[in-house]
Formats: C-alpha cells, structure tokens, sequence
C-alpha cells in the first residue's frame, strides 16, 4: 500500500470489523459488570498466560493457506493423554509437566502428520475437514479413555479411574501438576501476580514464530499460502510444506493445552481439549486476523479482548438479567457467532474483491461506474 | 544437421496423442543469441512442441515423442522440467506465475533464495536457514538491469503495471546462472503497445548477451521486428523455417492460416436485414476467456459465426449471454432485453446454447439419453411433467420423454442402443448431437452452439455442421456459432466475428481472404466494425 494514502476511519472499521464489534460489547459490559479495573487487569494477566500460546498454534497454518487448523483439537488431545499419564504416574510440578510434553509431542507429530495428509487430499477444503478431523479424534480418544485405559493399560491411582471401576474420570483434578509452570517464576506487583516463567515460554514463542518467518520453510509456506500452482512449479515441495505446518501448528497446540490445563488446574478429559479449539479460533479471528492473514498481534489482541468479555460478561448479565446463567450463555453464544460472522466476512470480501477486478475489466471509464454502482449497492 | 555455432536444434520432431498427429517431422534450429518468432493457429502444435523441449511429464505418459533434441551438439532428454531448467532453459509462460503478495525480488529469487546457514540447520535440514535479504535484492536489481528496464525490486506484484509483472517473470529466469535458452510464451499478448515495445528492446538486450529466444506470439509485426528467423507451424508440420528479412505480416498470416476451404457459402439460406439479436458493450468474467467490449448484430434466420484464437474471449461471449458466468452491458432479442446472469429467464426467452464443455455443462452422463434431451425442457419451460392434484406436486411424463428421445434419435442419426442407454456410453460426435437435440427440444429462436465439432470424428463433425445447417434453412433458426476451426466457420457461416483481446476485432464475410482472417486474429487490423453482412 502506498504510505502515502490517507487514513480512512471508515476503511479502517470495516476492515476490522470483528474487533471493532468485540471492543464495542466489551465496553459496554464493563460499566454493567460493576467489576473493578484492577480486578479486570489482574484476572486478564492470569487468563493471558493461560491462553496465549494455544492461540499462537493457529499462526502457520493460516500463513501456510490453511485456514484456521480446526484440527489444532488433536494436538490438545495429545497433551491431555500426556497429562492423564503424568497424573496416574503421580509426576509432581514442572517434572509431570515435562513427561506430559514428552508423551504428547511424539504423539502430536504422528497425528499432525497423519491431519497434513488427509489435508492435502481435501485441498480447498481444509477448514471444515480439520473440523470434522477433530470429531474423529474424539470417538479415537474416547476409546482410549475409556476403554484402553483400565484394560490394556492399568489404571494406577483411583483418583484418575472412573467411579465403575474402569476408564478415566470425566473431571480429573490436576492437583500434582497444578501451578507447575506459573509457580516456579513469580512476581507480585502490587495487586498483580505475575508468572513469569509462563511470559519467557510465551515470549520465546514470539521469537520462535518472527525467526521462523525469515528461514526457507517459513519463506515457502507464505508462498505456497498465496499460490500453491506456481510455488510448485518452482519447485517447492508443497504437499510435505503443508504437512510442515500442520505438524507444528499440532505440536504447539499439545504445549499450548498443557499450559493451559497447569493453569485451570483440573481439566475436563472428554471436553477440554474442544473448547481450546473453539477458543483460539475465536480469538484469533477477533483479533483481526482473516482466514488468510495471521500476525502475533493478531493473537495478542484477540487473547485480551475474548478474555475481556469473557470475564465481564457473565457477572453483567447476572446484572442486567439477575443470572449468571444468560452472561455465561452470552458470551459463549458471542463465541460462536464471532467464528461464524469472520467467516462470512471473509467470503464478503472475497467477492467484493472479484467484483472490483471485474469492473476493471474495460478500462477506466467504466471502472469508476462500475465503483459507484458498487458503492451504491453497500449503501 | 546442427552447425558448430547452433545451440538448440530439434530434429524430426513427432508426436500423435493416441494416432491423432499433432507433430510431424518438425526440424528447426537455434544459434547462439538468436530470436526464433514461431508461430502458428491454436492446435497448429506450438505447445506440445514445447512440451516436448521441457520434458513435461504428460509426453511420456502419453507414449513420448520421436525425434531428438540436441543442447549444446549433445543429445537431451528431459524427464521433467526441473532437468531443462537445469540445462539452462527458462520459460516465461502466458498467464503470470508470480505470488501476488511478494516482493519483485522475492519472485524473483523464489525457491532460489541466497540463505544464511544456522545451528537449527544442522538439526532439522537446510530449509530452517535463514534468508539473505541483502544478497536477494542484489541478484534481483542485477537480472533487471540485464533486461534494461526500470523496475523497482521492492514493490509488491500485487500493484505492478502488468509489463512489470511480465518483466520480473522474465528477471527470475536469467536470474539462474546458466540460463542460455528463454522461451517465451505470448509474452506480448496482456501488455500494452509501449510496454510491448520496451520488451522487445530488453528481448534485443538478452539476445546481445548470447542468450537465445524463442519467442511465440500471435502479433506478427513484433515477430517481424525482433525475430532473426521465423518458424511457422501449420497442422503440426513446420511449413516455413526462413530468416525475417523480406517476409512481410501479409505473408506469414497466409502461411499460418493457409488452406483450402471446402464448401461454399451458396448453399446458405437467405436472411433477413431485420436485426434479432443486438449486443451492446458485453463484458464477461469467465477466466481465461474474458470479454471486455464486446457489440454486435445478428440478424434473423442468420448463421453467425465467432472465432478468434484461444483465451481471446469467443467463449465468454455465449457463456456470458447465456447467464453462465458474470456478466454486464446491454443485449436485446427481438427488441425485448435479454435478461443478464439468470440462466433460467434466458432459456424461457427462446434461446438455447450448446455448451463447449460438453461432458461438465452439456450432459448429465450418469442419466439416459431421454432425461438428457428432456431434461433442460423440463427444467425451464416445464414440458413432460403431468400434474397431480392440481399441480399440487408434479411427476416425470415419462412417454412424451421417451416420444422426444425417439424422434431425435431419428432426426440426427444417433447410434444408441435406445432412449435408455446412459448419455457416458455413446462416442463423442453421438455425445454432441444429444446436446444438441437438447438445445432443439427447447424449440429456440436463437440458438449457441460452442465449439460444436470439438473432439468428434470427421464424419460426426459433417452430420453436426449439416444438421446447423438444415435447422437454419427449414424452422429459420439463428445460429450464432463459436468455433477455433475457421474452415469450419467459413463453410457455415453467412458473417464472421473475429475475437481478439476481448473485443470484435473485426467481421468478415465467408468468401474474403484468409490472410484478412489471419491479420484480424493477431490484432494487426482492425476491421470494419459493421454490419456487412
């Protein structure tokens, strides 16, 4: 874009549009919610150090022409077979965090790599067949959960076995790794806690992700996001870059639930790992990324403005509606629709960018008619 | 046959696709530093010719090809066309193989990239290196400057003029170290008249740098201006092979076109001066076939034909009025407006069209052959359905379909084994007769018909152009015909169309010269843009 070009607020709002309506709700709550600016700020550093990094797994994908990796789910599945073992093995603190991550990365390869290969034969399609790969890996982890465990594999502590006697419990309390990761490092900053060993990873994570930008394979999967035709015929290996990123983005997704979990501390084994997914798909989207642009701003804003309502919302709507149950169903209900408005939004502009070249097709004259006419019709 | 200083010479390529030649004994060479223009109609061979150069996988898997390619005075034979990029021959292709949201450098140097080697390296392959931005955008700014153009290797591909597009396309292939051989594929066709021009001047700067071209295009006076040596292509054979000095765009248009023509237009019926069909200002988004403005007049009872080279747009222009892709100006049939980009209104409006595509939009192949010819009838006028309690829900009229079915099969000859036979298991010329008895069971008064004869046997192509013929004559049906065989357009047609760049380059008569044919496909005239029927 041309430096140059004058700053249009109009341009600006609807070009962001998602964050613009998530930043106007959250606003609105806050007042309503009566909660106080320090309890808000303290409780965002919490759920940011939570969350963050399950978001930062959906970076490469979307750089890669993936879309959002709805299939981010089977890597969350991978940490949380991980943490089942650390627990049942009663591995305490950072050690049963790091056997968590030891069992779920080999695991999160396998699967992300078996995810980029089903992916490459449903090109175009990617978004929804990550989708539904995630529905797959429930009936395969259920089975695991609770069949496999307790049969092939014994169950060694009760608290982990359902109450039947076989399987593992719906709610597993997480309490020996609980606070592994956020408790080693802390710092108390008048009424905020903070757990800096959590902010390093994270920020390493950063890091990690501007770094990778600049190699080849980072290099090649912004090319092939744009046109896997001519990344192709220059030779770039598309098919195994694709699964390249998915394997990552899987990887990180497997770290990213097992932060998350150290932090809630009790993690529910059959549901946990599908609200991560639906989760960062939100706040990635909120955060102004498209399904075709991602940046770790992006991630850092959707994290803060999801989490803002998140927190407000329950506690206005038992306000405004004298229940907490209508604020909770708010904003998960938000939740969804903000998935489903960004990807409409998308295929919006989509078109009105294909309507735009079209009215290029005769030359100048025509294209300025074609542009009011246009013009006309979004009024 | 190669001489010491030659660096490419083909000898006695061949190659036929299942016994359909499509090569013949095709011999040329290519010195050092030489321009070679080749040209030829569309299906004359020119791109399986270069197929064969490049070693694409589709000629040996469609049983290769005879002859030899010698590189250098050695023999060659590429598996892939990674193999003749490493033998030092580029191509720059027609339609932009760029990444829009990358930088002219980054194009340039795409998945050649100069790399920084690191630690991660070692570990996890050279791909985790990091990129040399620095030494990329030297390399880059070096291959502009060898073309002689002003091009800044920063700007985004996305909001490049188009000639910038065609210039860094062709920076990246000299950006390669050893490139000695460019072919460029109608590099010329998307730009402008200076931007043409300026590539011809950066052509004479590479070829001054002993690099050789092969420079296909359709616009022969740039042929003339740059090319040392002119290949012509006819029906797979190299009919000319001569240096340009002397050869005048008159001359070359004939070579290319140059045939006789069976049939005469006396056997048309006579049509009215009244005008039936009027289009104004037409643009059409199909890709790869787009028309930008596009006014005409058929009149009634007339066989109008259209053609032109491919990509140039005939196709969009039945497409586009049929409301099979987006399109945009003013069309009228019999002085009521033809409803734009609703195919349903279209088809109620006594128009049909026989679609070019004929597997994809023209059949249903799972479905027998009376649902074929019923089917469109049925959809839009609502013919062959009885209604049930009062038109409450509608059924199949199954006899008065299997009675059309019938009577086509009659009229047009088809080999079938019966009305129930799947529309997949006839050959292709009994293919398109369903078509179009599909299109007749419509009864229209204007009727599309898009590369008709496409892919049948000649015998088939003879009862198809007869059956056009004899509806036009006996119910006065106006045909508007798009063909890429100009024969077959000249000995059907009482006006023809020539499409060129998305516009009517010009309208002929039947009877005039070919080579007026021949100018008007490759924009070097313009023609009388009017009613000379």
């Amino acid at each position: 874009m041309n430096p140059l070009k004058k700053f249009e607020p109009l341009k600006f709002i609807s070009d962001n549009i998602v964050t613009v309506i998530f930043l106007a709700l959250t606003i609105i709550a806050i007042p309503f919610s009566r909660l106080s600016g320090i309890y808000i700020l303290s409780n965002l550093i919490d759920r940011f150090a939570r969350s963050a990094f399950l978001v930062f797994a959906l970076i490469l994908p979307i750089m890669a022409g993936m879309g959002i990796n709805f299939a981010m789910v089977l890597g969350a599945t991978a940490g949380q077979i991980g943490l089942i073992f650390a627990i049942d093995y009663n591995v305490m603190g950072i050690q049963g965090l790091l056997l968590a991550t030891c069992i779920g990365v080999p695991l999160s390869i396998f699967l992300g790599w078996f995810c980029g290969q089903v992916l490459n034969r449903a090109r175009g399609r990617e978004m929804v067949t990550g989708f539904i790969l995630g529905y797959f890996m429930d009936g395969v982890y259920q089975f695991f959960g609770l069949y496999v465990m307790g049969w092939l594999i014994p169950i060694r502590t009760r608290e982990v076995m359902q109450v039947t006697g076989s399987g593992v419990r719906n709610t597993l309390a997480l309490g020996p790794v609980r606070g592994g990761l956020d408790n080693i490092l802390n710092l108390q900053v008048g009424p905020f806690h903070l757990p800096l060993l959590t902010f390093g990873v994270i920020a390493f994570l950063c890091l990690f992700i501007i770094w990778f930008r600049k190699t080849k394979l980072g290099h090649d999967m912004r090319a092939i996001g744009q046109d896997q035709g001519v990344s192709h015929s220059a030779g770039i290996a598309v098919d195994r870059t694709r699964i390249m990123a998915i394997v990552i983005s899987t990887i990180l997704a497997c770290i990213g639930q097992i932060i998350y979990l150290q932090n809630m501390g009790n993690m529910g084994t059959y549901t946990s790992q599908r609200q991560a997914g639906y989760f960062a798909a939100a706040a990635i989207l909120v955060g102004g990324a498209t399904v075709s642009k991602a940046t770790i701003m992006n991630v850092f804003v959707g994290v803060f403005l999801v989490h803002s309502l998140y927190i407000t919302m329950p506690i206005a709507g038992k306000e405004i509606f004298k229940s907490a149950m209508v604020g909770q169903y708010m904003s998960d209900f938000i939740n969804y629709a903000i998935i489903a408005l960004a990807l409409v939004l998308h295929a919006w502009r989509n078109k009105r960018n294909a309507d735009l070249a079209r009215a290029g097709l005769r030359g100048h004259a025509d294209k300025d008619s074609a542009l009011a006419a246009q013009a006309g019709a979004v009024q | 046959m190669a001489n010491e200083s030659s660096l490419l010479s083909l000898e006695g390529i061949s190659k036929d696709f299942y016994g359909n030649v499509v090569l013949e004994d095709v011999t040329f060479t290519v010195g050092r530093g030489e321009i070679i223009g080749l040209v030829g109609e569309n299906g004359a061979g020119k791109t399986t010719l270069m197929r064969i150069l490049f070693g694409m996988p589709v000629i040996a898997e469609t049983g290769g090809f005879k002859g030899r390619i010698m590189l250098d005075g050695k023999q060659v034979a590429f598996t892939s066309p990674f193999d003749a990029l490493d033998a030092g021959i580029g191509m720059v292709h027609q339609e932009f193989s760029l990444i829009p949201g990358f930088t002219a450098t980054e194009n340039i140097t795409l998945n050649r990239e100069s790399m920084k080697r690191n630690v991660a390296c070692d570990i996890f392959g050279e791909r985790m290196s990091v990129l040399d931005r620095a030494r990329m955008r030297t390399r880059a700014a070096k291959a502009i400057s060898r073309l002689g153009v002003k091009l800044d290797p920063d700007i985004l591909v996305s909001e490049m003029p188009v000639g910038h597009k065609q210039f860094t396309e062709i920076a990246r292939e000299i950006d390669r170290s050893n490139v000695k051989l460019l072919v460029l594929d109608e590099p010329t066709a998307v730009l402008t008249e200076t931007e043409a021009e300026v590539l011809i001047q950066s052509m004479r700067m590479l070829a001054a740098q002993g690099i050789s071209i092969i420079f296909i295009s359709h616009r022969l006076h740039e042929i003339i201006n740059v090319a040392d040596k002119i290949v012509v292509l006819r029906d797979g054979k190299a009919v000319k092979s001569v240096p340009v000095k002397g050869v005048s765009v008159h001359d070359i248009a004939t070579w290319m076109v140059g045939r006789e023509v069976k049939g005469s237009s006396s056997m048309l019926s006579a049509c009215s001066e009244k005008v039936f069909l009027k289009v104004d200002n037409l643009w059409v988004d199909m890709p790869g076939e787009t028309v930008r403005n596009v006014s005409f007049d058929v009149c009634e009872g007339e066989i109008f034909g259209i053609g032109g080279l491919a990509g140039q747009g005939k196709l969009g222009i039945p497409n586009g009025l049929m409301g099979l892709f987006p399109a945009g100006g003013n069309a009228s049939l019999d002085d009521s407006p033809v409803p734009l980009n609703d195919p349903h209104k279209v088809l109620n409006n006594h128009m049909a069209f026989v679609s070019e595509d004929r597997r994809g939009v023209g059949l249903l192949l799972d479905e027998t052959l009376e649902w074929n010819v019923a089917f469109t009838a049925m959809q839009a006028k609502g013919e062959h359905l009885i209604p049930v309690l009062g038109g409450l829900f509608k059924l199949r009229n199954e006899r008065t379909m299997k009675l059309l079915a019938e009577e086509y099969i009659k009229t047009l000859e088809i080999k079938c084994t019966g009305p129930k036979q799947r529309a997949k298991e006839l050959s292709g010329g009994n293919q398109q007769k369903i078509c179009l008895a599909k299109a007749f069971a419509l009864k229209p008064k204007l009727l599309f018909v898009s590369e008709p004869t496409r892919g049948i046997d000649v015998g088939a192509k003879a009862i198809v152009l007869e059956t056009l013929r004899r509806y036009n004559k006996e119910y006065g049906m106006t045909i508007v015909m798009v063909s890429s065989e100009l024969e077959e357009l000249r000995s059907i047609c009482h006006r023809i169309a020539i499409v060129d760049e998305g516009r009517i380059a010009g309208i002929l008569p039947p009877t005039a010269e070919i080579a007026e044919f021949g100018l008007l496909m490759s924009g070097e005239k313009t023609g009388k843009n009017g009613d000379a029927a």
